[in-house]
């Protein structure tokens, strides 16, 4: 085996929960070489990866020279730029200065990064294709869920017609415990911030953003429809009381927070008990509508840091296999 | 609208075709016919029991032809608020005048409010309620959840409505 050659070499940019469980889960796979990575502070070239998560957990920093996270893009040697700085809904940067550079210097773009896509889906898909390289983002929507390489690969002979589901797994865990154990939505929100479920500012997800961020790009991805984020009509889960949710028990039904890409809306909706996108708690769940196979649904866990990295490896190790 | 109607026929052959052909003439879609002919009358005629939907307008004229080609129109039943749903809605229900949100409903003729059960926390916290609509048909029963959500609107609540389980919602004609 020729190392050198054989080997797929990464950056890491962005180093918070999902870069870190990227390293994580990169250090078991030994096709696979992280070249360098960065963060907010500097970049940390041909990482020992045991050693730069220890020093991120003591709060320490990883950098180890004077490059910056464009620095690495344009002039280290390496095949994907894992892209998983935060989401930025206003106007998608930086991540969107790092995907423009890297797909201009033909590096193949793995992200969990929204930003970027609901800002320029079809400008970088675009640029992906015309310099040959792969734009893969399987860990934006539904975390470790299979949902876009599932349409895009294994139900490649079929159309879709239409795709929505529960897309928030902060929602959906808010919306499950209001409704399990008649606590107020305040109440369950400080529970969910406690426990690291929920941001310490929750709009992104309880205002319906995040799903909608999902939706849009699902729409462009599958639909062809050139959405951004000002094309989805959004309503949150802000004001359902947890009266309201035993109301909708009592007559069969819960709430969730539903995302529907054909319709480019996301609003809670009312889904009977034995429904397939009645999942609980953090998980996410999704229904694609099709021609040929009818509908399908799948469940998985939306979050989480190792969760989301193993969508990003299943990205990466498909470029690989299309590159040899 | 779906009609039921019980008919008297002539016994003879073809006489059905009198009832049909004005039925699907006037855009009506026919779900069932049955024949009594073990109830033959002491007029010779047979009882014929019909089910179909067709607008209600046209309602008038289908009964004029039918007499004019010598049916017998026994009775006519018209199967009302066959289509049922389930509404959430959170706000300030009562404050915003409950009876006008029922009434707006109820005054379309096509549909009504049939069950509506509270939940008030305290006077200043919004309310929450389940909405039971009825309506004549699936169509007149979208149409009355536009209205209720319009209403919604006007009085700042949230209304929260089933999914659609028909298939994905949008329809499957305009999928791209």
């Amino acid at each position: 085996m020729q190392d050198s050659t054989s080997l797929f070499k990464l950056s890491i940019i962005g180093f918070g929960a999902v870069g870190q469980g990227v390293a994580k889960v990169v250090q078991n796979m030994p096709q696979l070489k992280v070249v360098a990575i960065a963060d907010s502070k500097g970049v940390a070239l041909m990482p020992d990866l045991e050693d730069v998560l220890a020093l991120k957990r003591a709060g320490q920093p990883i950098a180890n020279s004077d490059l910056t996270a464009l620095d690495v893009i344009r002039i280290v040697d390496h095949d994907v730029v894992v892209e998983v700085t935060p989401t930025n809904i206003d106007d998608g940067e930086p991540g969107l200065t790092h995907f423009r550079e890297a797909l201009k210097n033909k590096r193949n773009v793995v992200t969990s990064n929204k930003g970027p896509l609901v800002a320029a889906f079809g400008e970088l898909t675009q640029l992906a294709c015309t310099q040959g390289v792969g734009l893969r983002y399987e860990a934006t929507v539904g975390g470790a869920m299979p949902i876009i390489n599932l349409i895009r690969d294994t139900l490649a002979g079929a159309r879709v017609l239409g795709i929505r589901g529960v897309l928030n797994g902060t929602c959906n865990y808010i919306l499950t415990r209001m409704a399990e154990e008649a606590l107020d939505y305040d109440q369950v929100l400080s529970e969910a911030q406690d426990m690291g479920i929920a941001e310490a500012d929750p709009t992104y997800d309880v205002t319906g953003i995040d799903t909608a961020c999902k939706v849009v790009i699902l729409a462009n991805a599958f639909f062809d429809r050139n959405a951004t984020f000002k094309d989805v009509n959004l309503t949150g889960i802000e004001r359902i009381t947890q009266d309201a949710l035993q109301l909708a028990r009592q007559r069969g039904f819960v709430v969730k927070l539903i995302g529907d890409v054909q319709e480019l809306t996301v609003s809670p909706k009312l889904i009977p008990l034995g429904h397939p996108l009645n999942v609980n708690g953090t998980l996410n769940a999704a229904s694609i509508l099709t021609d040929t196979a009818g509908e399908i649904t799948v469940a998985g866990k939306g979050a989480g840091s190792i969760e989301t990295a193993s969508a990003i490896l299943s990205d990466v190790l498909s470029l690989m296999r299309g590159r040899d | 609208m779906r009609i039921s109607m019980d008919l008297e026929l002539q016994d003879t052959p073809g006489q059905l075709m009198h009832v049909l052909t004005p039925v699907s003439d006037l855009g009506g879609n026919v779900l069932s016919v049955v024949h009594h002919h073990d109830k033959k009358t002491f007029r010779n005629t047979v009882p014929v029991s019909v089910i179909f939907d067709i607008e209600e307008h046209m309602l008038e004229e289908l009964q004029k032809g039918l007499e004019k080609s010598g049916v017998t129109i026994v009775r006519i039943g018209k199967m009302r608020l066959r289509a049922r749903t389930h509404i959430l809605l959170i706000g300030h229900i009562i404050h915003t005048d409950l009876m006008q949100t029922i009434d707006e409903i109820d005054s379309t003729g096509f549909a009504e409010v049939q069950d509506l059960s509270l939940s008030m926390p305290a006077i200043d916290d919004p309310s929450s309620a389940v909405v039971t609509i009825m309506a004549t048909g699936k169509e007149e029963l979208k149409k009355s959840v536009e209205i209720l959500k319009d209403i919604a609107e006007r009085k700042d609540m949230l209304v929260i409505v089933p999914i659609d389980e028909s298939g994905i919602s949008g329809g499957l004609s305009n999928a791209g």
